[in-house]
């Protein structure tokens, strides 16, 4: 049905029709709304595009992407798609490339996307060949603006979107200047294809009020500490979050390592070694979550550093594409214990695997009652701001109306008076 | 060089590895570890490019056990049963113990009788005896499937 039609009872997006985790028509318009839309896409780290050449091949949405650095030393992004009859032109997922050139037909992509050799472009003694008026410039592939920010790579297809760090808004460009504050190594990947619609995700990262429910992790082994704070950050539009969690400021914050105690009286892990945390940020937050619209999250968890981009495959699967990466200043016992921790978070993380089990219980369950709601009131109705506690998922509705906004719905009016 | 009596003794190893995983014996299969027994999953996505990050990493048997305990006492994850296939066992001796190498698919199947191949890859153990038991002193998982179905809860 059209994505149009369905029923938003509340404008304030406290009800979310199930349809549009659901309805593939929906899932097209977003491709186009969203993700070609006026948003900032992250798309890769600097660090893993060091030297000229260097590319990485990655999704926006579902649609393919080369991001790579050209003979001007500046990263560009270009659709993956041959200007010709639409083949994949680059088909590795990483490497180092002179210029890309497409196996069909051998079309030639310069490393900003130019099309620059066409073979047989006059055909062969006189015959066949392009037409006179073939012109190579007409037939780039498609470019993306960049902008990058402390060495993360955004992008988008919007001709008209304000500046990156205007976009982000204070919270999160501080946040991710905190982040990478420092020259950075990547440490490894990770993949989890997730059988659900990507909005649950999205959901599930505004939904701080699931964290010590649903995983129970942290509950069983005391690594949520009683004297912890919590809340969540938007940004002015509310369609970013940032969750958080911090160390009491009056206990332990000097040193420089320390173990959680336990602080239920469950259980105790044989090795604690995993819930070590050692310090590195002159703040207190030792848990940030900053999830920014549409496709990415930036994440400290403890010492595990990631970012996670959301690369959709249809209306009902998605992939995390998880990047860890330290700094390049950590010795090797910070790299150890980077890898160690990488244990609580990703597809088989402790404190995280939850997150894709939830995921798909709700996607089975609503596939008969699209035109039924999700009921979204924790933390309040009406508008959306800073929480400054975790039992909330108002951040979840910020999204939504911003979402509406791009995907031309209006929550609260009557299905026919949406355009 | 390995005689065929040690191919035969190592197989018995794998197939009760394969065999405690499948039948939800984790507490019994975290024991086919030495104490500093290491287990590791990998993608070989991140192996090909040189990088370590693991997709679960117990550096002894402790943590290994602490893995199971969670998944009994804390974690939530799809209901499922694992099914291993075996095969291609590559057995070298050396100084070390018995370097095993073997060919492995695991398919899951839920409740209602769906089964879907989950992960296919390749183990590559050290193993030795000790007190007459072979046990595993490392065990390494390379998943070829790097991009885990779902969620990775039990063991591979
Ligand atoms: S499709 Fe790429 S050259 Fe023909
Ligand atoms: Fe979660």
């Amino acid at each position: 049905m059209s994505p149009h039609d369905y029923q938003w009872p509340k404008a304030d997006c406290t009800r979310i029709p199930y349809g549009m985790y659901r309805d593939p028509d929906v899932y097209t318009l977003e491709q186009e709304k969203i993700f070609q839309g006026p948003v900032w896409n992250y798309l890769a780290l600097e660090a893993e595009i060091p030297n000229v050449g260097d590319f990485r091949t990655i999704e926006v949405g579902d649609i393919p992407v080369i991001v790579n650095r050209a003979r001007d030393g500046k990263v560009h992004a270009f659709v993956n798609r041959c200007a010709h009859r639409g083949a994949t032109v680059q088909r590795l997922i990483h490497g180092n490339a002179k210029s890309h050139v497409c196996c069909y037909h051998h079309w030639g992509y310069n490393l900003e996307g130019n099309l620059v050799g066409v073979p047989f472009a006059r055909g062969v003694e006189g015959k066949g060949g392009l037409p006179e008026d073939f012109d190579k410039k007409e037939h780039c592939l498609r470019k993306m603006r960049v902008e990058t920010l402390n060495g993360v790579i955004f992008g988008t297809f919007a001709q008209a979107l304000e500046p990156l760090e205007e976009f982000l808004d204070t919270t999160f460009v501080n946040q991710l200047k905190r982040l990478f504050n420092r020259p950075i190594k990547i440490l490894g990947y990770q993949r989890q294809r997730i059988h659900g619609n990507w909005k649950l995700y999205t959901d599930n990262l505004r939904d701080p009020n699931h964290g010590g429910l649903l995983h129970m992790f942290q509950i069983t082994f005391g690594i949520a500490r009683l004297n912890q704070t919590g809340g969540a950050m938007v940004d002015k539009k509310a369609r970013h979050n940032m969750s958080w969690a911090a160390q009491d400021m009056g206990k332990n914050n000097s040193d420089a390592e320390y173990s959680t105690p336990r602080e239920n009286n469950n259980l105790t892990l044989k090795d604690g070694s995993l819930l070590q945390y050692r310090k590195e940020f002159p703040d207190a937050y030792n848990l940030t979550i900053a999830s920014i619209f549409p496709n990415c999250i930036f994440q400290q968890i403890g010492n595990t550093l990631a970012v996670r981009q959301i690369r959709t495959k249809s209306v009902g699967e998605f992939e995390i594409f998880w990047t860890f990466y330290g700094y390049t200043d950590d010795d090797t016992s910070m790299d150890q214990h980077r890898l160690r921790l990488s244990n609580l978070v990703g597809p088989g993380g402790l404190v995280s695997m939850e997150d894709g089990e939830a995921i798909e219980i709700v996607h089975r369950a609503i596939a008969a009652d699209e035109d039924k709601h999700a009921f979204v009131e924790f933390g309040g109705r009406g508008p959306v701001g800073d929480q400054d506690n975790l039992v909330t998922e108002a951040p979840m509705r910020g999204f939504w109306m911003h979402y509406c906004e791009l995907m031309g719905i209006t929550p609260g009016a009557d299905a026919h008076a949406n355009a | 060089m390995p005689m065929p009596e040690h191919y035969f003794e190592l197989q018995m190893l794998l197939d009760q590895y394969a065999r405690m995983i499948d039948e939800d014996r984790l507490e019994e299969w975290v024991e086919l570890f030495t104490p500093d027994g290491r287990y590791e999953i990998i993608s070989r996505e991140n192996l090909a490019q040189g990088f370590a990050l693991p997709l679960m990493l117990c550096e002894n048997r402790n943590q290994i056990a602490d893995r199971v305990m969670s998944l009994r006492e804390a974690n939530v994850y799809h209901i499922h049963t694992d099914r291993h296939i075996l095969s291609q066992l590559h057995v070298q001796s050396t100084a070390d113990g018995w370097r095993v190498g073997a060919n492995y698919a695991l398919f899951q199947t839920n409740q209602v009788g769906v089964s879907t191949l989950y992960s296919v890859g390749r183990y590559e153990d050290l193993i030795r005896e000790v007190d007459g038991r072979l046990l595993f002193v490392s065990k390494r998982v390379i998943v070829d499937t790097a991009a885990v179905p779902s969620l990775l809860a039990t063991p591979i």
